[in-house]
């Protein structure tokens, strides 16, 4: 038999000292319950005085000193006794109380005679098994006194790990008792999950809790629930980050200066605008810390060997809801982080998938159908997010980059084969597609060209697909219509890897985009997508650092070559602003950022090289002549175009 | 067990256009939105189902949606306690003042203190709670035993059972397999499950719609219909 120290009897005039053992307290309770089941007008005043000392015993609250507290856990575990007493209709102030409990004000015992209590109640016949999923859910939450700084200290830690671990438990055994109670709980899951009005701690709290569910056994019967409603809750975040808090505030840096080479060790120099844009938003932290946590949480899926299932999931989610996204800004580096966790199956499933919507022969034929359109766009969509993703994730071998591109255009083959009976005009909007998939083909060229023609099997396969016969194509003529900046760079690759046997046309057109470009893109711009550009979230960019390749890095295959082939290039440019000391990328990868001799660098080494980059999606200002691409460092860069000019041809001499 | 029985239906099933392409799993994915639910006309929580389409046609109707109507033969497999039945679940959890358990690993049951006999106590025997009969040594009702137990009722939004001990033919299964009980009621509960199953092979088919639940169409096996009231 338990002693309890220090409890009170519960009437209301003993303040009784000395002890009360577990059955006094179970029979002090009883009879509480029984003295108010009855009319409210007919219930006694004493009796009404000891149920409402009950009632406030039974949740006092924050702050109550150790006496209280035992006080409470005798309450509970005679309660815990008593459940089947209880009456829905007589003791709603009672139910009331324990129901809106916070249990992040008790300590262990208390919290455990509470955890038991509620357990107990779910399984009691057709009363309270929602209600009591519903307190454990919420109190995933911390209470709404918890703010920073409060909650970044290490007992506030301790204290919600204890709680999510418990609240887990719980969870599961009401599980056992009741199998049936996920059900229940997955509806309760959508109704209650976070908005993006909440505040900051307390969502990524809530949600780091029900990731925690997913991962415990609960979680097969949830299924993709709860991960899908977190999904939700990002893309919503991420819409609703405004286009005009990522721009510059100074409009005569370009875009570009987004993307830092990550091979920068120095502090002052690679800390130029670093994310600096994104401070001031509000959703943009939120979806930070957001990302921290799902991305920690694919971590230990990873650590514990269950990352399969989670990526099967997290990919369905992508396929039905993200990829329909207008133009998600950060939300799709899930996927990316997923996949750089098991390159070899998750990476590569990825892709598969991706290529598999590209071309896709299930979605209706017929053009004229109304809903082909849609089907188009999720179609470009798909080979824009596989472009992006392709070039950008460092974990993805060559061999497979190169089997890729083989099915690309393979599929972009057949189609030209298709076109022998076509009169001889450009419509972009008709081949749309096409055009997608040329463009998405020299994109990944852009990036992968030189790595691939270092493996001497996968430069044979290369070398050995029909390209110029796309390419060059007499009606379609993907060279004109796609985004000038990337064939003029994919041209300009592909001469100095000799892919092409005969000579390629040289365009002169460094405009960003094209009246082409614009019509193939549609409304909306898909011709300038790519999803998986430089990202701008501070805390959790630590995640996709390392797997990402920033276009500072990568080896290009004319970089190698100095001297004036590059030069007379330059000449007819509109180059203002020059990068100082930029030469071939692979051979100034370790660049001393300090050396003021850089200036004097001879032309030959210069690349202007233009970084597809330029091309994120949100670059607005077509008025301006387009800026060259570079490396920025302010105490060397000249402050405006004009000056970039200006000094180089002091230079020159 | 008494409570599960088999029961053939005629039913039809609405298919959206939509997936006229994949008749069968359409089909079968409306079905299953039926399992681990009480459905009224079956009188019963649906377990399992067999189906088979007999014909490759069908009737669209007509309509906003033109639904596609499948004919469809299938076998459900129902479970339906109704108050005094004797059912067997496994327990998962021992209180003093309850017994918690789960019947065919979904339904879940608990007996108060109130209907368990005065033959059981509570008792802690190396270190866990058991219920030990004080008459028979043997007879021990622990967490993870299967018993058998009385219906008292059963809700039929969350499939819960509220359960009874106080029969002298409930308790553990076990124990009540080997000794039977002592005043032969024992002997005349499986006389009855036995009855039970001789009147389901006589049983017709049900009939019955499902989806819009649109008018019986077959009046020709009314005869053979039986009410509940019958069983």
């Amino acid at each position: 038999m338990g002693v309890e120290p220090q409890g009170n009897g519960f009437s209301v005039d003993g303040a009784e000292e000395g002890f009360i053992s577990d059955s006094e307290a179970f029979a002090s309770v009883i009879n509480v319950l029984d003295g108010v089941r009855m009319a409210p007008s007919l219930v006694a005043q004493v009796d009404k005085e000891q149920y409402y000392y009950l009632v406030s015993v039974v949740n006092p609250g924050r702050k109550i000193g150790p006496v209280d507290e035992a006080l409470t856990v005798t309450a509970l575990k005679a309660l815990t006794r008593a459940v089947f007493k209880i009456d829905i209709m007589y003791h709603g102030a009672l139910l009331n109380n324990i129901f809106l409990t916070s249990i992040w004000d008790y300590d262990l015992e208390t919290r455990n005679a509470f955890l038991e209590l509620i357990t107990t109640m779910a399984t009691l016949p057709d009363k309270f098994l929602e209600n009591c999923l519903h307190v454990l859910l919420c109190n995933f939450r911390p209470p709404n006194w918890l703010k920073a700084p409060f909650c970044h200290s290490k007992r506030w830690l301790m204290r919600k790990k204890e709680v999510h671990s418990e609240l887990h438990l719980a969870l599961h055994c009401i599980t056992t008792l009741v199998p049936l109670a996920p059900v229940r709980l997955k509806c309760l899951i959508e109704k209650l999950m976070s908005r993006v009005t909440e505040d900051k701690y307390i969502m990524v709290t809530y949600v780091e809790g029900l990731l925690g569910l997913e991962k415990n056994e609960i979680g097969k019967f949830l299924g993709s629930t709860v991960m899908a409603k977190v999904v939700d809750l990002l893309t919503d975040l991420d819409v609703n980050i405004p286009w005009e808090d990522i721009l510059q505030e100074e409009q005569n840096k370009s875009v570009f200066v987004i993307e830092l080479g990550d091979s920068n060790q120095d502090d002052e120099h690679s800390s130029i605008k670093q994310n600096g844009v994104l401070k001031c938003n509000v959703f943009a932290d939120k979806l930070d810390g957001l990302m921290v946590v799902v991305c920690d949480h694919l971590k230990s899926c990873a650590d514990t060997g269950c990352l399969l299932e989670g990526f099967d999931r997290l990919s369905e989610i992508f396929r039905r809801a993200v990829l329909k996204l207008h133009k998600s800004k950060f939300t799709q580096f899930l996927i990316f982080y997923a996949c750089s966790l098991d390159p070899d199956t998750c990476g590569l499933k990825f892709a598969i998938l991706l290529t598999d919507i590209f071309v896709s022969k299930d979605e209706d034929p017929d053009s004229r159908h109304p809903s082909s359109s849609l089907l188009e766009f999720d179609r470009m969509k798909a080979v824009a997010y596989l472009a992006s993703y392709l070039s950008r994730a460092k974990f993805i071998s060559s061999s497979l980059v190169t089997s890729i591109l083989q099915r690309l255009v393979d599929w972009c083959f057949e189609y030209c084969q298709l076109q022998e009976s076509r009169e001889k005009m450009i419509s972009p909007q008709a081949d749309r597609i096409f055009y997608s998939g040329c463009q998405a083909v020299m994109y990944i060229l852009c990036f992968r060209l030189r790595s691939i023609s270092d493996v001497p099997h996968l430069k044979q396969l290369l070398f050995h697909l029909p390209l110029d016969s796309i390419l060059c194509h007499p009606t379609l003529d993907p060279l004109k219509v796609c985004l000038p900046l990337i064939v003029q760079e994919f041209l300009r690759q592909a001469s100095a890897a000799r892919l092409f046997k005969k000579p390629m046309p040289y365009f002169y057109d460094d405009s960003f985009e094209s009246e082409f470009s614009k019509a193939f893109g549609g409304i909306e711009r898909l011709d300038m997508f790519f999803p998986f550009d430089p990202y701008l979230l501070k805390e959790s960019d630590r995640f996709m650092r390392p797997n990402f390749e920033f276009w500072d890095n990568v080896r290009t295959t004319y970089s190698n070559f100095d001297g004036d082939e590059v030069d007379d290039e330059l000449e007819d440019l509109d180059v203002p602003n020059f990068p100082d000391d930029a030469g071939g990328y692979e051979v100034h990868n370790d660049i001393d950022f300090d050396n003021e001799d850089d200036i004097e660098l001879p032309m030959s080494k210069m690349s202007i090289t233009p970084k597809p980059s330029f091309l994120h999606p949100i670059a607005t200002n077509f008025s301006q002549p387009s800026l060259m691409p570079a490396r920025i460092r302010p105490s060397q860069s000249p402050p405006s175009p004009r000056q970039g000019i200006l000094s180089r041809r002091e230079w020159r001499g | 067990m008494e409570g599960l029985k088999v029961a053939e239906a005629d039913l039809v099933v609405y298919v959206h256009p939509s997936k006229s392409n994949q008749v069968r799993r359409a089909v079968l994915r409306q079905l299953s939105s039926l399992l681990f639910t009480h459905d009224e006309i079956f009188d019963g929580v649906v377990l399992a189902y067999e189906v088979n389409i007999p014909s490759k046609r069908a009737k669209v109707i007509s309509g906003l949606i033109p639904y596609i109507g499948v004919k469809i033969k299938a076998n459900l497999l129902l479970f339906s306690p109704k108050p005094s039945m004797l059912i067997g679940g496994k327990v998962v959890k021992l209180g003093k003042e309850s017994i918690h358990v789960v019947v065919l690993g979904f339904s879940s049951a608990a007996i108060m203190l109130e209907d368990i006999r005065e033959e059981f106590k509570y008792k802690i025997k190396h270190g866990e709670g058991v219920f030990a009969s004080s008459s028979h040594k043997r007879h021990v009702i622990k967490a993870g035993s299967m018993i058998r137990f009385q219906v008292k009722s059963f809700d039929e939004e969350i499939l819960h059972i509220s359960g009874s001990l106080l029969p002298s033919n409930t308790g553990c299964i076990q124990w009540l397999s080997k000794h039977g009980t002592e005043d032969g009621s024992y002997a005349d509960s499986s006389l009855k499950t036995s009855d039970i199953q001789r009147e389901m092979q006589e049983e017709g088919t049900l009939n019955t719609t499902t989806g819009d639940k649109s008018p019986n169409k077959t009046q020709k096996h009314k005869s053979k219909k039986r009410t509940r009231g019958d069983r």
